[in-house]
């Protein structure tokens, strides 16, 4: 007999969360906190999300997501998390790119980004400087008609250069495009600008584990290989509880942390929803996904200081479409180094290139398990720019492609970054259609990447227990 | 409770967000945010804290009332009449 997952758990909860990426695991965390009952369901056999990790023989361990966030993340885990998480998070200050058009290595903040601009790209100061105020003072409720393009032609007309050093990263970092609204790039580049770019010592396993812990701590039901198949709706559009597994639970509020398309049509259903809505929510785009490479130096083997983080490209100029192609031309490398599991003797790297799932959904499993060992083989290749023997160090190397990603977050086409801008709408005004239903996960850019995730789950939590407060006793 | 109270209150709840900042010396009609590092965050955090300690329902629009210490306490004054002063 297979074993049951939710062996013990009630029969009702005051809030189920549906899946552990960081904006579930922190909604659950709060609404426990505030005293509510909460279940949290996870398919996978590990929380996080694409907050992730994973082992292999010999002790290797790899995160998934990028290393990278901006220091905001110190300040929300410190609120919504522990001080100890939020004293494990250090800065990383070797931030590189190296491409035809320029090679640089920064810190990654404004008064660096100031220098080079003014030094190397030669801007004048003044022009950088009401850049930077402009992109600061951009704000959510800003005119949105501005895309991310016209802003850059107007501060550095013709600098595609430019425009390179400061989007790359956060393409990498958010899956954004230069069509996206302006304010969307302001918001999120002002938080990474401000002071560099950070990463939790330890690695994604132990902040995981810490976050268990604490939601252990306060009450959450943590529940793995727990697969949500339906939400359940009565006839007055109100959630009533979810089947999982087979069981059905009952609850008076959800967070789904799924995906958001895949909560409206699948999870709850068209069905429970006017037309104009469900149209809606069809047209909002999602995201692109994501292939890795996972390079292990054999323990005791290392490497020398190559920064933290790489934008490595081949190809000349900004081009989006190129950085989601197959043949890949662009790549951002992660170095990992024994300081980033302090006790560590490991020298890993991993390779991020975003990709797109139809690239990758059909092929056949012969070509697919080609295609894989290609993208090994042309990682390595370009690593060696680097690393100059590398290939006499591995010890270990795979690949995932946006298939791998959509086999483990269950994410609509591998997406990595969730959804576009639009999504925020549909999410946001979800309640509105279904009482106590709720959404927090990666939705335009803003509430996606590390800090947007954790910063989404608190403002969803707020409006459920908002929901879920009764009223004052009338005296 | 009296203003007195709210405002104690609203120390109390700004110590825990932002551990870091003097409010020895916060000067109750200026702007929280000219005074200190607050974003829309820690304003959230402040609504949901008094919704947990006294069940007062501020929506959204009204969030700007919380600007400075003189204009939340004021704001709080009619919500929070009822409530007994802390012993």
């Amino acid at each position: 007999m297979s074993k049951d997952f939710l062996k013990d758990a009630k029969d009702h909860y005051d809030v189920i969360v549906i899946g552990s990426g960081l904006a579930g695991l922190t909604s659950a965390n709060i609404l426990a906190r505030a005293g509510y009952s909460v279940l949290l369901l996870e398919h996978h056999y590990q929380l996080g999300g694409m907050a992730t990790w994973f082992k292999r023989r010999n002790g290797h361990i790899f995160d998934i997501s990028l290393h990278g966030f901006p220091i905001g993340m110190i300040k929300s885990c410190r609120k919504y998390w522990t001080q100890e998480i939020a004293d494990s998070i250090v800065q990383l200050k070797g931030i590189r790119f190296e491409n035809p058009q320029f090679s640089l290595r920064t810190t990654f903040d404004r008064q660096d980004f100031t220098n080079i601009l003014i030094k190397q790209f030669g801007i004048e100061e003044q022009v950088v400087q009401e850049f930077f105020d402009t992109a600061r003072k951009m704000n959510f409720y800003d005119d949105q008609s501005m895309n991310t393009r016209e802003l850059f032609q107007r501060f550095f007309p013709g600098r595609d250069d430019v425009v390179r050093l400061l989007m790359e990263p956060i393409t990498y970092a958010n899956g954004s495009t230069l069509e996206d609204p302006a304010i969307t790039y302001g918001i999120v580049f002002s938080n990474f600008m401000s002071k560099g770019v950070y990463t939790f010592e330890g690695g994604t396993d132990k902040l995981v584990g810490q976050m268990k812990a604490e939601m252990e701590k306060n009450g959450v039901d943590l529940r793995i290989r727990c697969l949500v198949e339906r939400i359940e709706v009565d006839a007055e559009r109100q959630v009533t509880g979810v089947v999982v597994n087979g069981r059905r639970i009952g609850c008076n509020a959800i967070v789904s942390n799924a995906n958001l398309k895949q909560t409206v049509l699948k999870l709850v259903g068209e069905e429970h929803f006017d037309s104009e809505f469900v149209d809606e929510t069809r047209a909002v785009r999602l995201n692109n996904s994501s292939c890795q490479v996972y390079v292990a130096l054999t323990p005791g083997e290392s490497f020398e200081d190559a920064g933290d983080l790489l934008f490595h490209s081949e190809h000349s100029g900004f081009d989006i479409d190129a950085m989601l192609r197959r043949d890949i031309s662009s790549r951002t490398f992660s170095f990992y180094y024994p300081k980033t599991r302090p006790g560590s003797d490991r020298h890993l790297v991993v390779s991020s290139t975003n990709a797109r799932y139809e690239d990758w959904a059909d092929l056949s499993e012969e070509d697919y398990q080609k295609s894989k060992a290609d993208l090994v083989e042309s990682t390595l290749d370009c690593l060696q720019q680097y690393i100059p023997d590398i290939r006499e160090k591995v010890d270990h190397v795979e690949a995932s492609t946006p298939r791998t990603f959509k086999y483990y977050t269950r994410h609509l086409q591998g997406a990595s970054f969730g959804t576009k801008f639009e999504g925020l709408n549909v999410s946001k005004s979800l309640p509105e259609h279904i009482q106590g239903l709720f959404h927090a996960g990666s939705v335009g850019i803003i509430m996606s990447g590390w800090l947007g995730a954790v910063n989404y789950g608190v403002i969803v939590s707020n409006n459920v227990d908002k929901y879920l407060t009764p009223a004052p006793a009338q005296v | 409770m009296i203003a007195e109270d709210i405002r104690q209150v609203i120390i109390d709840i700004l110590a825990r967000i932002a551990p870091d900042e003097d409010l020895s010396d916060l000067q109750d009609d200026v702007a929280f945010r000219e005074q200190m590092e607050l974003d829309s965050m820690d304003f959230l955090d402040i609504v949901m804290e008094l919704r947990k300690q006294y069940r007062v329902q501020i929506p959204e629009e009204e969030y700007e009332q919380l600007i400075s210490m003189s204009s939340t306490v004021s704001y709080l004054m009619p919500r929070l009449k009822d409530v007994e002063s802390p012993a």
